[in-house]
């Protein structure tokens, strides 16, 4: 087990490698930099001078493959450079993010699994009933919402409206202000799971080991304790995994919908401004979270499922 | 003095529903097995063997369904217990064996556990008990080394292997009726002898009777006293193995026995194409009028495509559905 993860640890490394190089080569490409950035607004027009100190201050004057090899050996050393705006190091920046991104991201998948999940199921048991129905029509509506859309809808009701709940921002890091961007970021991988989650559950009902326990005698309701739920969770465990991933990506819009202080923000706001060692850190950090997320699935799902090998 | 049998099946329909639909996939069929007895129940595949099977223990699901008929077992109609009854019986009383050890098992369960709720659940075992007995029970179909063996899953086990759980789950509660559905047919023809083996010695020392499903007429003459020989959908004849081989009494009977592969055949009389009946088993939708098998039936005359033929009792036991038989 230890040395599966250890490999799967290992296996990160190239892919962190060609991220950053991807990442690397998309900034260099796009035109804009951080010094042109700062007077594309027009009134405050800075000369050429002040351009080449700037690119010289940041090693921007020298030649791509040089910076890239500059940019691979600070991060052999976990050494993610230093924002060009703020003159902090990235990792500081990135750190006081992490924490929201993190809580918004929890918040959302558990609120998905804990209505998708149970959801799913109970639509299976009865397939073609009228929760199966409302729960499927409810699951494509959740899965075709736009995210800033439902947003903008739940800020309007439950704020503004109902008054229940504050509109946005990160406020004193209560749960309150994660609710209204929690749901909103949820609702799609509730919608899927709830999906997932039935038609794993129709397949391994008429499974023919499914088939064995009835013929046992075993009641429906220890069919499913017994052997229905651990078969489920196998594919259902997969779905949650690929979408934490997913819901770390999507929170940008949510994020900066709701003004939250997370990784999603900091990286749209990065981007605008070309603090190009912030971008390629969030992204290098979002990338690593993501395959973090989905090892820890497959060490569970090797857990719970025997065939499943670790190698 | 006759004792009651232990199942009596009569005039037993199973409908099929199609859309709006209903279709009797089986009709007319009527047997009974006594104590301890074995009957084999032969055909193609798409006869309506297997739904017959599940018919009796219970477990027809849609869009199957019983349309008709009774099926009596130790004196009761299974119609009409209720469903706990049902499960009462079911695996305790009446157990089966499948045909595929491959997926009829879980995946992510030990065997071990996999027999052990059978104590739990019939025998009001605790988990410790039951898993105590689960290893007798590996012991008792002749698995080796029962203790480590059920600690194993399934895919760690050879189909043989699995069978044998298979066959250990169902005589678990020293069931009366074991319905054994095509339990060879997915085994290497060395495993098949000693599965078919452990299914004769266990039920007879046992006193369990044994319903035997195969379309292998040569191991249901082998395993059984009494054949019914299906095609689509209904019981053509019913009587003793050995007179089914001697004298098949019904066009379709002697088709099957004919078209048994002999050993040895090539030696003594050279090269031969083998024996088949031509055609297939026609889709329960398209059963035609009259006798079902007449159109693949070398004696059908105009009498088979009008009058679907009753039930004729035969001198030497057992009954033939066929207009021609002497």
């Amino acid at each position: 087990m230890l040395s599966f993860i250890v490999r799967r640890l290992l296996q990160t490394l190239p892919i962190i490698l060609a991220v950053a190089a991807l990442i690397f080569v998309m900034f260099s490409v796009i035109p804009g930099t951080f010094a042109s950035s700062m007077s594309d607004d027009g009134r405050s027009v800075l000369d050429a001078e002040v351009m080449t100190r700037m690119n010289k201050e940041f090693g921007l004057d020298d030649p791509v493959y040089v910076r890239f090899g500059k940019y691979i050996a600070q991060l052999a050393t976990f050494d993610l450079g230093t924002s060009f705006r703020t003159r902090q190091p990235v990792a500081d920046v990135i750190a006081e993010r992490l924490w929201p991104t993190a809580q918004l991201a929890i918040a959302s998948m558990l609120f998905a699994i804990a209505v998708g999940v149970p959801l799913g199921f109970i639509a299976a048991l009865r397939p073609g009933g009228w929760i199966d129905t409302l729960s499927m029509i409810g699951a494509v509506s959740g899965l075709s919402l736009p995210k800033f859309w439902l947003g903008l809808m739940l800020m309007y009701l439950f704020a503004l409206v109902l008054g229940w709940l504050p509109s946005f921002g990160y406020g004193d890091g209560s749960i309150r202000y994660l609710i209204l961007p929690a749901v909103a970021l949820g609702v799609a991988p509730l919608a899927l799971l709830a999906r997932t989650t039935r038609a794993a559950v129709l397949e391994i009902m008429n499974a023919d080991f499914v088939r064995t326990a009835r013929a046992k005698g075993m009641s429906e309701s220890k069919v499913v304790r017994w052997h229905l739920t651990r078969n489920t969770l196998v594919i259902v465990l997969t779905t949650i995994g690929l979408q934490f991933g997913t819901v770390i990506g999507q929170a940008v819009v949510v994020e900066k919908l709701f003004s939250w202080p997370g990784l999603g923000s900091l990286l749209v706001d990065s981007v605008t401004l070309r603090d190009i060692p912030v971008v390629q850190g969030s992204i290098l950090v979002i990338v690593l979270l993501f395959l973090l997320i989905n090892m820890l699935v497959d060490v569970l799902c090797a857990v719970i499922d025997p065939r499943i090998k670790y190698t | 003095m006759t004792a009651k049998p232990l199942l009596e099946v009569e005039n037993l329909r199973i409908d099929l529903a199609l859309g709006n639909k209903k279709f009797a996939a089986v009709q007319d069929v009527s047997f009974t097995i006594g104590h301890g007895e074995t009957l084999g129940l032969v055909g193609e595949s798409g006869c309506g063997k297997s739904i017959t099977a599940l018919a009796l223990i219970g477990l027809l699901r849609d869009p199957l369904a019983i349309g008709g008929g009774t099926i009596r077992f130790d004196g009761r109609e299974i119609q009409s217990l209720s469903a706990s009854e049902m499960r009462k019986l079911r695996g305790n009383r009446i157990s089966m064996i499948f045909q595929e050890p491959m997926t009829a098992l879980n995946p992510l369960s030990p065997v071990g556990r996999q027999i052990a709720e059978m104590f739990v659940l019939h025998k009001g075992a605790s988990w410790r008990e039951a898993e105590r007995l689960a290893v007798e029970a590996l012991a008792s179909v002749r698995v080796p080394a029962p203790d480590r063996r059920v600690e194993d899953y399934p895919h760690q086990l050879s189909g043989g292997m699995r069978q044998r759980v298979m066959i250990a789950i169902a005589l678990a509660c020293g069931p009366d009726l074991l319905l054994a559905d095509e339990p060879t047919t997915a085994l290497d023809v060395t495993v098949q002898a000693e599965i078919l083996d452990l299914i004769r010695d266990l039920s007879a020392a046992k006193g369990t009777a044994v319903l035997m499903i195969s379309h292998d007429l040569g191991l249901i003459a082998n395993m059984c006293r009494r054949v019914g020989v299906m095609y689509a959908g209904k019981l053509v004849e019913e009587r003793a193995a050995e007179d089914v081989f001697r004298a098949p009494s019904h066009p379709y009977t002697s088709g099957l026995v004919a078209s048994l592969p002999l050993l040895g055949a090539r030696a003594r009389h050279g090269r031969q194409r083998l024996k088949e009946i031509s055609g297939v088993v026609p889709p329960v939708a398209a059963f035609p009028t009259g006798c079902r098998f007449n159109p693949r039936c070398y004696a059908a005359s105009d009498i088979c495509r009008a009058n679907d033929p009753a039930a004729t009792p035969l001198n030497s036991g057992g009954f033939v559905r066929c207009h021609h038989h002497e």
